[in-house]
């Protein structure tokens, strides 16, 4: 049937889409009430699915927030327990320390002190005794002038005075002296216990800064165990902040293991060969990549065994004296592999001038002179080759942190992501329940001819019957 | 609760070793060949043989280029070129480089001496050392299959040689160069490229790719 036929049920093509629009216009008016209820209930269909979708996320968010908050607190716990024991060790060692030797301490201290009192009392000011000839002064002051003796009398008296004075004078100098010299003796003792005191003080303010930290971290340790917001948050950011620092510091332990694989993979192509491959991967790449693997591995377990991380709890459990075997094997194993390298590393340096040799003889020029520093690059490159290895060791501590942060934030990006979802769902849930209505309204469009006359039938007063609207607009 | 992480465990695991045959599936199939095959002809007939000495570039450039099991070949195109007594020197690249580097040292030395001894030849049969090319290039099986052709492309047969036949070049690169031009192709250029045209067809109609390469300051392009 095509659409010039469809013109042709009346003579005039006018009047033949005329008498279309009217049945199309009939037919979509007989079917409104039908029309309406199939894109309302459509739409609400598929509100409601969105509406359980969104359920089922908000359920499975609160889930997963939970369980990252039981993470982080386990984690914060175990690393607060950590901080605190470490905290009691030092405490207990400054103490041993200081107070070992406490009892000489206070023996010097008393010592000095007596000695000092000692000093001080023979430095006593002793007030000189008045001499007899005060008495004489007042006999002969009682005496008769008239009598003649008195003039040798006196001056017998004024001689023996000044003889008195001269002897007084002298013994009050040579008690000076003695005094002074027993308190420059006391200046030495009060320097020493001043000093004592002093490092007393110091060890006391030590233990009182530890004191107040241990008072810190047990407060914020309470704050874990009870699993307030606040100690959550202060961990997620924590977790967030290790997570970043630990993933730069990997980085850079990726790319020294990077320069270290091509410092070996050349001479291990002799070993393997250069033209294997594992899919796209040269064999000699992969060896070289495996012998970095295992140096990171024997790094891993010797941290393990020196108990600086943690990450396999077995080698920390261990008995002592295996777990000393353990670090002394893992470390020859080490020494061994950084040697291997280095020669390794010597190789490439050989493989490297006999390449340059076969090309300089290909391009048809002369072997190019040798520059007297090559040894420079020869030396840093073993150099390297044997430093590297040791220096990866040290890649278990960030990536111990790496593992642990690792988890909230997948747990944290996870509910980001649930709570996107959640939102678009939500907007599409609504979006379908006012494209029902506007769906409704669309379709009147066509028939408002028909609507048009219903209403002026019907009366201005009357209201349309509420046929097909959605429960959005039926319930209040 | 128990069953519950007993299920998730089983599946898990029946995941992980479904990952792990199909990865032991797929790893134990035949790798592709990743090595390249070189078959360099020399034309050696007439005025073409003052040319060897550009060829001896081209023969170290190409030793530079080549890797570990890489195969080189160089022979001569003479009157009849099906032969193998047409090879000059041949050589498959050790696995290690050390060896490889030798084995190139060792080539290079050997051709200069084979390329100084080598007569010039009265007719030029490239089509015959094009099918000993195929047939040496197919033995070896290398992943990349190159034909150098150091010829002013001018075919001279002798009489009852038949070469009128099509040679199977799907999948060869096929490079002529130093493609010199003749003093009749000064008199009338279309012979030169008519003959560059032919040639092409001949080896583009079997599948194989065709290039010239006359600039010889610019061999990058080759390999």
């Amino acid at each position: 049937m095509t659409f010039e036929s469809l013109l042709e049920i009346t003579p005039y093509p006018g009047l033949s889409i005329l008498l279309w629009v009217v049945l199309g216009m009939a037919v979509l008016y007989l079917a409104r009430s039908s029309a309406h209820h199939v894109l309302l209930t459509l739409c609400q269909a598929l509100h409601d699915i969105l509406n359980l979708a969104v359920q089922a996320i908000t359920a499975t968010e609160k889930k997963l927030v939970q369980r990252n908050h039981e993470v982080l607190l386990a984690a914060g716990r175990e690393a607060k327990e950590r901080i605190v024991e470490r905290e009691f060790v030092r405490i207990g060692d400054s103490v041993n320390r200081d107070l070992v030797g406490y009892p000489g301490l206070q023996r010097a201290l008393s010592d000095a002190i007596t000695r000092i009192e000692e000093d001080h009392q023979h430095a006593a000011e002793v007030p000189p005794e008045p001499t007899a000839w005060v008495k004489a002064v007042e006999v002969v002051a009682k005496l008769d002038r008239q009598e003649l003796s008195v003039g040798p009398l006196l001056s017998q008296i004024h001689k023996s005075l000044v003889d008195a004075q001269t002897a007084s004078l002298k013994e009050y100098r040579d008690a000076s002296a003695k005094r002074h010299g027993l308190l420059q003796r006391m200046m030495p003792q009060w320097r020493r216990i001043q000093h004592t005191l002093d490092r007393v003080g110091k060890s006391i303010d030590s233990l009182l800064e530890r004191s107040r930290s241990i008072d810190r971290h047990l407060s914020e340790y309470r704050e874990i165990v009870a699993g307030t917001d606040h100690s959550i948050a202060v961990l997620s950011s924590s977790s967030l902040v290790q997570f970043f620092i630990s993933a730069l510091v990997l980085a850079v332990a990726v790319g020294g293991a990077m320069i270290n694989i091509l410092l070996i993979a050349r001479p291990m192509a002799e070993m393997v060969g250069g033209t294997s491959f594992i899919g796209t991967f040269r064999m000699a790449d992969i060896a070289a990549l495996v012998i970095i693997m295992v140096e990171v591995s024997m790094g891993l377990f010797l941290m393990e065994s020196l108990r600086i991380t943690r990450l396999f709890p077995v080698i920390g459990a261990l008995p002592d004296k295996l777990r000393v075997r353990m670090m002394a094997v893992t470390f020859a194993i080490l020494l061994m592999l950084a040697s291997v390298e280095a020669g390794l590393a010597y190789m490439r340096e050989i493989l490297m001038q006999d390449e340059l040799a076969t090309s300089a003889l290909l391009r048809g020029g002369a072997a190019t002179a040798q520059s007297p520093f090559m040894w420079i690059t020869t030396a840093a490159q073993m150099g390297m080759g044997f430093t590297l290895p040791f220096a990866l060791v040290f890649v278990a501590i960030p990536l111990e942190t790496f593992v642990q942060s690792l988890r909230t934030v997948v747990g944290l990006l996870g509910i980001g992501g649930l709570r996107l979802l959640r939102l678009v769902l939500r907007l599409s849930s609504s979006a379908f329940v006012h494209a029902g209505t506007a769906l409704v309204r669309i379709y009147d469009i066509p028939i408002f001819m028909p609507l048009w006359v219903e209403h002026r039938w019907r009366g201005p007063g009357a209201k349309r019957a509420p046929v097909g609207k959605s429960r959005a607009e039926v319930a209040p | 609760m128990k069953h519950a992480m007993n299920n998730r465990a089983h599946r898990s695991l029946a995941v992980a070793a479904a990952c792990i045959a199909s990865l032991a599936v797929t790893s134990c199939a035949p790798p592709e060949p990743r090595n390249t095959g070189v078959y360099l002809l020399l034309d050696t007939s007439g005025t073409y043989h003052e040319e060897l000495d550009k060829a001896k570039q081209i023969i170290n450039f190409t030793l530079s280029r080549l890797d570990a099991l890489d195969s080189f070949a160089v022979a001569r195109i003479d009157t009849g070129s099906f032969s193998e007594r047409d090879i000059l020197a041949k050589v498959t690249l050790d696995d290690r480089p050390s060896a490889a580097n030798q084995q190139k040292r060792e080539f290079a030395s050997s051709i200069e001496r084979f390329l100084d001894d080598t007569p010039k030849s009265s007719h030029t049969d490239i089509t015959g050392g094009l099918l000993q090319a195929v047939e040496f290039l197919n033995e070896k099986e290398p992943g990349r299959k190159t034909i150098f052709i150091f010829s002013d492309l001018k075919e001279d047969l002798e009489a009852g040689y038949v070469r009128d036949i099509e040679v199977p070049v799907e999948g060869f690169e096929v490079v002529a160069l130093n493609v010199t031009k003749l003093r009749s192709d000064n008199v009338d250029p279309r012979e030169y490229l008519d003959r560059l045209e032919m040639w092409k067809r001949k080896v583009e109609a079997e599948g194989g790719t065709w290039r010239v390469v006359n600039d010889l300051d610019r061999l990058e392009t080759l390999l």
